[in-house]
């Protein structure tokens, strides 16, 4: 059945067709934004976050504006640029195109949850290592996707830089065409790009 | 975008009926398309029923029949990866592959693959230029505009827009089928059938009405899946929408084609088969270039290219030749 309220779930709340029992918080907010509201959680960077937003509002602008975790940038906000990419479940994904409401339960990492005890990613440091930014507004987006992107390697995923699809795929098969084609969903303005997958090769090589 | 509300849903049956009440609600799964749509104000729905916990709907079965059942809820990055799909048609994992960025195909659903609307300018345009897909009755911008794009085939006055999707043109050189659970109860939709053409009607897409909730994609055992492939020409490399794609796959005789079959992407409304050719090819050889050339021109006769996109019409012919060669090489 629909469960747009709290009777299942205990959290995800939203208006339209939800039945209401006259004690539900969103109609409050009804009255006073005009505008349905969603009460949620998810798990961010390790860290249960209750959330009240918009259905509207978009995982990106949730991170950014109700967790101030601005490290996700915003920049097309249609995705088209990858900036915004974070992992939920550990898959890589852009915040921009889900919406929070959707996230309830869900697990979700940002650039600001992948140190280890003060230690930088081993793909944060290859960025450093080899200067793979000049503005670094595209970097995180571009960390986020590498980190996943060598996960779905590992896991023998083939891509359309791979030459036969019907081959087993693995992580030595890394080259750097197939860096390239697996991160084309992340553009760089400065055009960084040899600098990038050398890096990316290099986490790769070492993870 | 616009303020609407959101609930979810986790039996088939309770989405499909507050779908067939409601004409304001739109189903939800990967979102890659619909909330592009909305931020673009193409699409306005009041309600958004979010229907990834319907269960069972993300499985990929590999049928003992040699065919394939692929849940709507699949994600694209999870059917590409699958072995078997890999295996029995790589032209579908490659079709998946060439689509999109790593990110939009851990998210998008096969559903909504095949549902995704598609990329003209003047569709996806927030200034809301005339569109009949968009405001039906407002014109086609694109009809005397920018067409670059758009189609060759099959095109009306009133919309001249392709088809954004790599795996339809896949699905459609396959034979594939729509599993389609409605109020009435559930139907199989042959994908021949599944897009339509614009006509008179270019804000209908395809055969899915209000009520119908699509569970599943099934793919038929085929002589010709292992000898499958997908190609795509586009403006760069990666991330990017199709000029031009076509899906071959092909069952042969030592080098002879004893069946073909081909469909091209970003030349019309729909996947478009190139039944002509398919018989034309019957019995030629993978390595008599001129009689391969000429098969696939019996399909062209009817080509109709717009002001800007004369070069689909030779482009097209030879990526259909170069897929069915790559893919007689696999058979």
């Amino acid at each position: 059945m629909i469960k747009p309220d709290r009777e299942n779930t205990g959290r995800l709340t939203a208006g339209g067709d939800a039945s209401s029992d006259g004690t539900d918080v969103r109609d409050e907010h009804a009255a006073t934004h005009g505008a349905p509201v969603a009460h949620f959680s998810m798990t961010v960077n390790g860290q249960v976050r209750a959330m009240t937003v918009e259905p509207r509002t978009t995982l990106l602008d949730a991170l950014r504006g109700e967790l101030g975790l601005t490290g996700t940038k915003k920049a097309c906000d249609r995705g088209e640029c990858g900036a915004c990419t974070v992992h939920i479940e550990g898959r890589r994904v852009l915040s921009c195109m889900t919406l929070a409401a959707m996230q309830d339960g869900k697990r979700i990492t940002t650039i600001e949850g992948l140190a280890r005890d003060g230690n930088l990613h081993p793909l944060q440091a290859a960025f450093i290592e080899h200067d793979g930014f000049q503005c670094g507004f595209c970097t995180s987006g571009q960390i986020m996707s590498a980190v996943a992107m060598i996960e779905e390697a590992k896991a023998g995923w083939p891509s359309a830089a791979t030459a036969d699809v019907r081959s087993p795929f693995v992580v030595a098969d890394l080259s750097d065409a197939e860096i390239r084609e697996r991160m084309s969903g992340n553009l760089c303005r400065c055009a960084c790009y040899p600098n990038i997958v050398d890096a990316v090769a290099e986490a790769a090589a070492g993870s | 975008m616009h303020p609407f509300a959101l609930s979810r849903v986790d039996d088939p049956a309770a989405a499909i009926a507050a779908h067939v009440r409601d004409p304001e609600v739109a189903f939800i799964a990967g979102g890659t398309d619909l909330i592009g749509l909305m931020k673009d104000r193409a699409a306005l729905p009041a309600r958004l029923l979010d229907i990834n916990g319907l269960p069972g709907m993300a499985r990929i079965e590999a049928l003992a029949n040699g065919g394939l059942r692929i849940g709507a809820l699949a994600r694209m990055s999870d059917v590409a990866a699958d072995t078997e799909v890999r295996r029995r048609f790589p032209v579908i994992a490659e079709a998946l592959l060439f689509a999109a960025s790593g990110q939009l195909r851990n998210m998008a659903s096969m559903g909504g693959n095949i549902m995704q609307r598609t990329r003209c300018a003047y569709f996806r345009d927030e200034d809301d230029p005339p569109c009949n897909k968009r405001r039906p009755g407002s014109g086609c911008s694109a009809l005397h505009g920018f067409n670059r794009n758009h189609a060759i085939f099959g095109w009306s006055d009133a919309c001249v827009a392709t088809n954004p999707s790599d795996l339809a043109v896949a699905l459609a050189a396959l034979d594939a089928t729509v599993v389609v659970r409605g109020p009435a109860g559930e139907r199989t939709i042959p994908f021949a059938d599944f897009h339509r053409l614009p006509g008179d009607t270019p804000e209908r897409d395809n055969a899915v009405e209000r009520g119908d909730l699509i569970i599943a994609i099934e793919v038929p055992a085929r002589a010709e899946g292992r000898g499958s492939h997908y190609l795509k020409l586009r403006d760069r490399q990666s991330y990017e929408f199709a000029l031009v794609s076509a899906a071959a796959a092909v069952a042969v005789d030592g080098r002879r084609i004893r069946t073909a079959r081909l469909a091209l992407g970003g030349v019309a409304h729909k996947p478009w088969r190139l039944t002509a050719a398919e018989a034309a090819l019957r019995g030629a050889s993978l390595d008599d270039i001129t009689a391969l050339k000429l098969a696939i021109a019996t399909s062209f006769t009817d080509a109709r290219p717009l002001a800007d996109n004369a070069f689909k019409v030779e482009l097209a012919q030879r990526i259909a030749r170069s897929a069915l060669v790559a893919a007689g090489a696999r058979a």
